[in-house]
């Protein structure tokens, strides 16, 4: 059996969007919260993609900035290899945040763009003391140039002076330079055109492959995680809805929502298919609907998804929080 | 075709610069029947919208047509004085954008703004129009149309939103609504509801429609036709369903193997190497040579025209009778 290598437990996160104190005071309004991430709990073991998938808004960067220690959890742990991760300057967590690194969305805002590319890259390396030899340095930034498919001579340039999919390129370098063991993808391919991400999904597998990542991979395109993922969480309104190996999730969505998802989907190989018309829209988060929050989309719906909360009921290979399948009618 | 609705001939969009003009969109041509939908697809850059601005008559300067003629029901109207273009946009061609927000007046209400485009167009009484506007809002999905018209923009959710622009779009009965990612900045689980509501209303009123997109996938589900760009030209342009199933265009196969899909499991996808041109550096001869597997000695050298191949065209050397004849393919 492998091991996971992160344990997520209960995770929640809670923000204060209240207007200003004075505002709320000559307004006569309540404090107002909102729960963008609500009791999540997932493992990803050692070697495996784990993918998010949600519309916007429904709380995977959110997540993803938690289990890097970004944002500190109202609620829950994230546990990185069984121990704690923390947001303080510890001796313990510099240690562990050798271990994992991040690569954002956009490639533009992501890149300090007054610096040399060579120096972009090799700042994890610097910053977290992995290496000090200014030599060595300057061939691992070489070595990871190449690796991602750029050459030794683009170190020193400037980011400007790239195409998006080449600044993605550098934003991976610049994430593998540390060596580390677990990347969390946020959207690494969203902003690039499909041709340009086809590069890149397939380099990130080449590399899972050769230096035996794990990758936490966020996305809201369902035919990229399909590509990417071994299993995949379903996120609506900040909770978990449904996990499953990826085959599984796609050939036998249990969860409304995912069905949803997965027939709303343009699709290549179904030119002139009908949709089915999904009714409604994602509802306000800050004043989420009572009992499943998805139930007034829902065309399983009845009193009590309500009223109650669904709890997880186990699937195949995971699991979906739904009465319907609970009560065996779905 | 006979009797197209709208003609491009030899279509040239330049902008000028201290180094000489740089040319966006170079020589394009297409017909479009009345109800038609033509998807155009391509990766940023490639010219789609600088083509539909043109057509629409609203190419920000210093762009220009520098050549080329557009025709729309026999008549040219991409040389009519300013005025007489004016009552053609917006009355016989009108938009949709991809930020339902630049549309939209935010200080009036979806009421006033619908009544005031119908009423700029067509010779109707001011409750005629209020008749006609509730009817619109109805027909894109807007419940409640009658008491939510006196709402604002900002009253409405984006896939709302959206619904009213294409409501605006349609007020004046224009024969030809051009898209330009119209759901690029919606949610999944909205996109399809738009799109599906965009194609509906439209062929219900027998309105052509050219869709904008990089989704190839919306393309499949909604377009009859597709024209792909390169490079500010057209590389294929033919039906749909030809196209996805035997693309011949070697950027249209590259592109095709490119996007991963819900349907089946690809260990690798389709990888185009290098990345468009920039417009300051576009290759003599075919613009995709340089990262073409199939090219040969003449792409190097000319620019292919678009040649007629049974139900469609295509811009490529290796579907030309002279190169054929001559053997030069291995
Ligand atoms: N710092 C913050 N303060 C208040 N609300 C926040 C904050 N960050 C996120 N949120 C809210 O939390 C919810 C989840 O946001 P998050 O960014 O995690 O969503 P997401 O799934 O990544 O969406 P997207 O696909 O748009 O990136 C949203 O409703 C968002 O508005
Ligand atoms: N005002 C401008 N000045 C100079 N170049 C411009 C200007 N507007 C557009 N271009 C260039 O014209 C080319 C075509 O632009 P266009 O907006 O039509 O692309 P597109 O295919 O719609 O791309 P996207 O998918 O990113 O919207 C691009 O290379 C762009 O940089
Ligand atoms: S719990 Fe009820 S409302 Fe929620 S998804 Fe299941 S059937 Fe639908
Ligand atoms: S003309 Fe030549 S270079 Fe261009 S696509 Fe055809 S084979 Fe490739
Ligand atoms: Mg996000
Ligand atoms: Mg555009």
């Amino acid at each position: 059996m492998t091991q996971p290598l992160i344990k997520v437990a209960n995770l929640t996160r809670i923000f204060d969007v209240s207007k200003p104190w004075l505002n709320r005071i000559i307004e006569r309004e309540q404090k107002q919260y909102l729960r963008a991430v609500d009791d999540v709990s997932f493992e990803i073991n050692k070697g495996e993609t784990l993918a998010l998938v949600g519309e916007s808004g429904s709380g995977k960067s959110t997540i993803a900035k938690m289990l890097v220690g970004l944002l500190s959890p109202s609620k829950g742990a994230v546990l990185f290899d069984d121990q704690p991760m923390r947001m303080d300057t510890s001796d313990e967590m510099q240690e562990l945040r050798k271990r994992f690194q991040m690569i954002f969305q956009s490639p533009y805002a992501s890149l300090n763009p007054r610096w040399k590319v060579m120096d972009i890259i090799a700042e994890p390396m610097t910053v977290l003391g992995i290496e000090e030899d200014q030599n060595q340095i300057a061939k691992r930034v070489d070595e990871l140039l190449v690796l991602v498919g750029l050459s030794a001579a683009d170190g020193a340039k400037f980011p400007h002076e790239f195409s998006g999919g080449q600044r993605q390129r550098i934003a991976i370098a610049r994430a593998l330079s540390a060596n580390p063991e677990f990347i969390v993808c946020d959207e690494p391919t969203s902003a690039l055109d499909v041709s340009v991400q086809a590069q890149i999904l397939n380099l990130m597998r080449d590399l899972q492959d050769e230096l035996g990542l794990t990758y936490l991979f966020i996305s809201h395109d369902l035919s990229v995680v399909r590509h990417m993922a071994n299993r995949i969480g379903v996120l609506y309104l900040g909770a978990l809805v449904e996990v499953a190996e990826s085959k599984a999730l796609f050939k036998d969505p249990r969860h409304p929502y995912t069905r949803m998802l997965l027939d709303a989907v343009p699709d290549l190989e179904m030119a002139g298919r009908e949709h089915k018309e999904i009714e409604g829209e994602i509802p306000n988060p800050i004043n989420p609907p009572s009992g499943c929050t998805f139930h007034p989309r829902c065309p399983f719906a009845n009193e009590r998804c309500k009223n109650e909360v669904p709890k997880p009921v186990q699937t195949q290979t995971g699991f979906a929080a739904c009465h319907g399948v609970e009560e065996g009618r779905i | 075709m006979t009797n197209p609705l709208l003609s491009v001939k030899d279509l040239v969009i330049e902008f000028p610069t201290r180094f000489g003009p740089l040319t966006a969109v170079d020589t394009i041509n297409f017909d479009l029947a009345p109800g038609e939908i033509l998807g155009v697809v391509g990766e940023s850059g490639a010219g789609k919208s600088l083509t539909g601005s043109a057509i629409m008559g609203l190419l920000d300067p210093p762009g220009r047509i520098a050549s080329g003629e557009i025709w729309l029901k026999g008549e040219r109207i991409d040389n009519l004085p300013n005025e007489a273009q004016r009552a053609i946009r917006g009355r016989r061609i009108s938009m949709v954008f991809q930020d339902p927000l630049t549309s939209l007046n935010p200080l009036y209400t979806i009421a006033e703004q619908l009544i005031e485009t119908i009423r700029t167009h067509l010779k109707v009484s001011e409750s005629e129009a209020r008749k006609r506007a509730i009817g619109l809002l109805d027909d894109v999905g807007i419940p409640a149309a009658e008491r939510r018209i006196d709402d604002y923009p900002h009253q409405f959710s984006g896939g709302m939103r959206q619904r009213v622009v294409i409501a605006l779009a349609l007020a004046a009965e224009p024969e030809l609504v051009i898209a330009d990612e119209p759901t690029t900045a919606l949610d999944v689980s909205v996109q399809a509801q738009i799109i599906d509501v965009l194609k509906e209303q439209c062929s219900e009123r027998g309105a052509s429609v050219i869709l904008i997109t990089h989704d190839m996938g919306v393309i499949a589900e909604t377009a009859n036709r597709v024209a792909v760009m390169y490079s500010g030209r057209i590389a294929e342009i033919g039906p749909v369903k030809d196209i996805i199933q035997n693309a011949m265009h070697p950027y249209t196969v590259g592109l095709m193997g490119s996007i991963p899909t819900l349907a089946q499991e690809e260990d690798r996808l389709v990888q185009i190497p290098g990345s468009m041109p920039r417009l300051n550096d576009i290759p003599q001869g075919c613009a995709f040579n340089p990262r073409c597997d199939r090219a040969f000695e003449k792409c190097r050298i000319d620019r292919p025209d678009l040649i007629d191949q049974g139900t469609r065209q295509v811009a490529c050397w290796l579907y030309d009778e002279t190169v054929l004849a001559k053997g030069k393919i291995a």
